[in-house]
C-alpha cells in the first residue's frame, strides 16, 4: 500500500535533522511538570516529568499496566493529575474538560459509535465544530482518501474488519487536525504484516500532516521504527527519554537494556579505570573485561556490563588473544530463525549468554553445533557499562 | 450422516418445546375464544349456540359453520354500543402511561447502570422489590395515598401546599398513577439492561471529539439504548391497554377502558360472545402495531448491510 505512493523525499532529510529536544532555546508543545496520578493509594504515574516539541513522533513504552494509558489519558483530559502541572503551548490545562481541548485521541478498542456509518463516524468531531456542511463533507472525504476507505463510506462499524475499523479511528481522530495526535496501542489488534504497513503509514502521515504524535505501545519494535523518540516507562516512572538508537546502544539502566531488545548482563567489579577505558572483574569468566567507558568510577565498585548478543563473536577456534574481553562455553542451545542463529552458550560458571550471527552463507563448513567447546568475544565498545 | 442427524433432531426437539408452549396455551385458547366470538348468545350451559356436534360425521360440522357469524363483531364495532371509545381511550390511556413510564424510568434505568458496579445488584433488588406483595394490595394501598383523606392530601394540606383536598381518586390520573408505579420495573428493567452494555468508552470518544456531555447523552447513549426503549415500551403498552384492576380501582365512573368493558359484558351482562369478540378485537388491536413495527426494524437492519 504505501509502497504506491512516491515516499515523501524531505522525509529523510527532516528525520535526520529533527533534533528540537537538543535545542534549549526550544520550547516544548506538551510539559508534564512533576505529574503524579494516584487511584486510591496505588500510583499509577510517579512524580514523570516530560517535554514534547511540535511536529514530533513520540513513543510511550513499557510493559501492560506500567501508566502509559493513564498518562496519555491526563493529555486528553480524561484524568486529573494528582499532583504536578500539564501544559500544552505553555498553557496550564488542568481543569479544561476533554471536548475544549485541541488534543484527539485515538482509542486502543477504537470506540467507534456502532450506529453511525463510516462516513459520521469521521463527520462526529467537525460537527462538533459546527464546521459548514460543504467543508465537512470535502474533508470527510479527503479523510476517507487518505485511509483508503472511500469504497466502505457507508458501511457500520460492524461491518468492517478490523484493519479497516482501525483506518476508520484514526481517519476520525486524524480529521479534526488537532495540535496533537494521542494514539493507545493504535495497531495491536493487527497482524504482523498489517502492523508493519501501517506503521510506515502512519509515519508519512505524521510527517505529511506536520501534526505531533504521542504513540503507546507495549511492542519495542513498533516503538523502534515509529518514534522520533522513546520513553521507557516502568511502574509508572520514566526509566529513560531517548531516540530509539540511544536506548539501544546507551541504555541508562539494566532494566531498560533488559526491556529493550536482546541483552547479556555481565556483572562485575572494577579493577581500574583510567581515561575514558575502565577495566573490569567477573565472577563469570577468568579474563579481565575492557570496556572504552568511564563512569568516573572507583576499583571495587560494582558495575555491569551490558552486550547485545550481535556484537558478541562466537569461534571454534582459540582467539589470538586471550587476554580480556572473552568467555570460554558449551552451546547448550540453537535457535535458528532464519536470518539469524541464537547460540545460547553456557559458560563454566554456569551462567548463559546469547550469541546472535547472521547466517551469511546458505552453507558453512563446519557449522557449530550442541555441545561444541566454543570461545565468545567482543570489542570495549560493544558493551555499555551500567551502574543502575 | 448419522451425526448431523441426531444433532438436527436435537435441535427440533429443543425448538419443539416452546412450539408446543405456545399451542397450548395461546392459540388453542385463542381458537377457542374466536370460535365463542362467532357464536350467538343462549341461555344453557355453556351459554352459547351452536355448539360442534359430531356424532352427525361431516353433516354435523357443516351445519356447525353455517350457523357461525360475525354478528358481534358488527355488534361491537357499532359506534352507538362504546367498544370503540373505549378501544380508543384505552389505547390514548396506554399509550400516555408508556410515555410517562419513559420520563420516569429512564432516569431511575440510567442511575442504576452508572451507579457503582457494586451498588448495582442492590438497586435491581429493590426494582424488583415491589413484586414481593401482591399486586392488588399494591394498587389498594394507592387508595389510601389518593383518597380525599388519604396520606397525599393530609401531608399536602398540613404543609399548607393545598387548602382543599385535591379531588385525585376516580380520576383519570389515578389510572395514570397507578398504571405507571405498576408497571414501572418493566420499563426499568429493559432500559437498565441496554445502558448498562454501553461502552463507556464511546462517550469518552465523543468528549475527546469536541462533543459536551449533554449532547453526547442525546448524539450516543439515547440511540444506543433504543432497544431497550422499544423492549420497555411494548412491556408496558401492551398490557396497559387491557388493564382491567387499575382503572376498576382507581379510575372513576366515566373512565372507559376495553378491560373494564370486556369484564362488564362477561360478568354484567354474561354475553360470552360479544366479550369474546371484544378480546379477539384486541389482540387484533396490539398484534398489528408489534408485527408493523417489527417489518419496519427488520428492513432496517437489512438495509444497513
Ligand atoms: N480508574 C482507575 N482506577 C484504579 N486503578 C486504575 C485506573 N486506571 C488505571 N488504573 C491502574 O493503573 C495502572 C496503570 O494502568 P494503565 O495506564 O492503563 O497501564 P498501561 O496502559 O500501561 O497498560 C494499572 O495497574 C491499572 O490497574
Ligand atoms: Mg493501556
Amino acid at each position: 500500500m504505501a509502497a504506491e505512493k512516491p515516499r515523501n523525499q524531505t522525509i529523510g532529510a527532516v528525520r535526520r535533522t529533527f533534533q528540537p529536544w537538543a535545542d534549549p532555546d526550544k520550547k516544548p508543545l506538551i510539559r508534564f511538570e512533576n505529574v503524579v496520578k494516584r487511584f486510591g493509594d496505588f500510583t499509577a504515574v510517579d512524580n514523570v516529568s516530560l517535554d514534547i516539541y511540535e511536529r514530533e513522533f513520540f513513543a510511550l513504552l513499557g510493559p501492560s499496566g506500567c501508566g502509559k494509558t493513564t498518562l496519555m489519558r491526563m493529555l486528553a483530559g480524561f484524568e486529573e493529575p494528582t499532583e504536578g502541572r500539564l501544559t500544552l503551548a505553555g498553557e496550564d490545562i488542568s481543569g479544561i474538560p476533554p471536548y475544549r481541548r485541541p488534543v484527539n485521541m485515538m482509542f486502543q478498542s477504537y470506540a467507534l459509535f456502532p450506529h453511525m456509518n463510516v462516513l459520521d463516524n469521521i463527520a462526529f468531531g467537525l460537527k462538533q465544530d459546527k464546521m459548514p456542511k460543504a467543508d465537512i463533507a470535502a474533508r470527510v472525504e479527503e479523510m476517507l482518501k487518505l485511509t483508503k476507505l472511500e469504497k466502505f463510506a457507508k458501511r457500520k462499524p460492524h461491518q468492517l474488519s478490523g484493519g479497516q475499523r482501525q483506518r476508520v479511528a484514526l481517519a476520525r481522530s486524524l480529521a479534526k487536525r488537532p495540535k496533537v495526535l494521542l494514539l493507545d496501542e493504535p495497531l495491536g489488534a493487527l497482524d504482523k504484516k498489517l502492523r508493519e504497513e501501517t506503521q510506515f503509514e502512519l509515519m508519512d502521515l505524521q510527517m505529511d500532516l506536520g501534526m505531533t504524535f504521542l504513540i503507546v505501545t507495549h511492542d519495542q519494535e513498533e516503538a523502534m521504527t515509529v518514534a522520533d523518540r522513546i520513553a521507557v516507562m516502568n511502574h509508572g516512572v520514566l526509566m529513560q527519554v531517548a531516540p530509539p538508537a540511544v536506548i539501544y546502544e546507551q541504555p541508562a539502566t539494566r532494566y531498560v537494556a533488559d526491556f529493550i531488545g536482546e541483552v547479556n548482563l555481565v556483572e562485575g567489579k572494577v579493577i581500574s579505570a583510567s581515561g575514558d577505558e575502565t577495566r573490569l572483574s567477573s565472577p563469570i569468566t577468568p579474563h579481565p573485561l575492557r570496556v572504552s567507558q568511564s563512569l568516573g568510577l572507583k576499583p571495587g565498585e560494582e558495575a555491569c556490563i551490558a552486550i547485545r548478543p550481535e556484537k558478541l563473536r562466537i569461534s571454534l577456534d582459540e582467539p589470538a588473544d586471550t587476554s580480556e574481553n572473552c568467555f570460554r562455553g558449551e552451546i547448550w542451545d540453537i535457535g535458528y530463525l532464519g536470518d539469524l542463529s541464537i547460540y545460547h552458550v553456557e559458560l563454566e560458571c554456569g551462567q548463559r549468554i546469547k550469541v546472535s550471527q547472521p547466517n551469511l552463507s546458505r552453507v558453512v563448513q563446519r557449522p557449530i553445533t550442541w555441545d561444541d567447546k566454543v570461545w565468545v568475544t567482543f570489542a570495549p565498545h560493544a558493551g555499555v557499562m551500567l551502574t543502575r | 450422516m448419522a451425526m448431523a442427524g441426531e444433532k438436527g433432531r436435537g435441535r427440533y426437539l429443543v425448538l419443539a418445546v416452546p412450539y408446543l408452549w405456545l399451542v397450548a396455551l395461546f392459540l388453542a385458547p385463542f381458537l377457542i375464544v374466536f370460535k365463542i366470538s362467532l357464536s350467538q348468545d343462549a341461555i344453557a350451559q355453556p351459554p352459547y349456540t351452536p355448539l360442534l356436534d359430531l356424532s352427525d360425521g361431516w353433516a354435523g360440522f357443516t351445519d356447525y359453520l353455517s350457523q357461525l357469524s360475525f354478528d358481534n363483531y358488527a355488534y361491537v364495532l357499532d359506534f352507538s354500543n362504546e367498544f370503540i371509545q373505549a378501544y380508543g381511550s384505552s389505547l390514548i390511556i396506554a399509550s400516555i402511561s408508556t410515555v410517562l413510564l419513559l420520563l420516569v424510568g429512564y432516569p431511575i434505568a440510567y442511575g442504576m447502570a452508572r451507579a457503582p458496579r457494586s451498588m448495582q445488584p442492590t438497586l435491581l433488588m429493590l426494582v424488583i422489590l415491589p413484586f414481593w406483595t401482591s399486586f392488588l394490595i399494591r394498587v389498594y394501598a394507592w387508595i389510601g395515598i389518593l383518597s380525599p383523606e388519604g396520606l397525599l392530601n393530609q401531608g399536602l394540606m398540613a404543609l399548607g401546599i393545598i387548602n382543599e383536598p385535591l379531588e385525585l381518586l376516580n380520576t383519570d390520573i389515578a389510572v395514570y398513577i397507578g398504571i405507571v408505579y405498576s408497571y414501572l420495573p418493566f420499563m426499568v428493567l429493559p432500559l437498565y439492561s441496554a445502558l448498562e452494555k454501553l461502552d463507556l468508552t464511546l462517550l469518552e470518544a465523543a468528549a475527546d471529539l469536541g462533543c459536551p456531555p449533554t449532547k453526547a447523552f442525546w448524539t450516543i447513549t439515547f440511540p444506543l439504548s433504543l432497544p431497550g426503549v422499544a423492549a420497555g415500551a411494548l412491556l408496558c403498552f401492551i398490557p396497559a391497554v387491557g388493564e382491567f384492576v387499575i382503572p376498576d380501582l382507581l379510575g372513576g365512573s366515566n373512565t372507559l377502558m376495553i378491560g373494564k368493558s370486556l369484564w362488564t359484558e362477561f360478568t354484567v351482562n354474561r354475553s360470552w360472545t360479544v366479550s369474546s369478540a371484544v378480546a379477539v378485537l384486541l389482540l387484533l388491536v396490539l398484534v398489528v402495531p408489534i408485527v408493523i413495527y417489527q417489518n419496519v426494524q427488520q428492513r432496517e437492519l437489512e438495509a444497513g448491510k
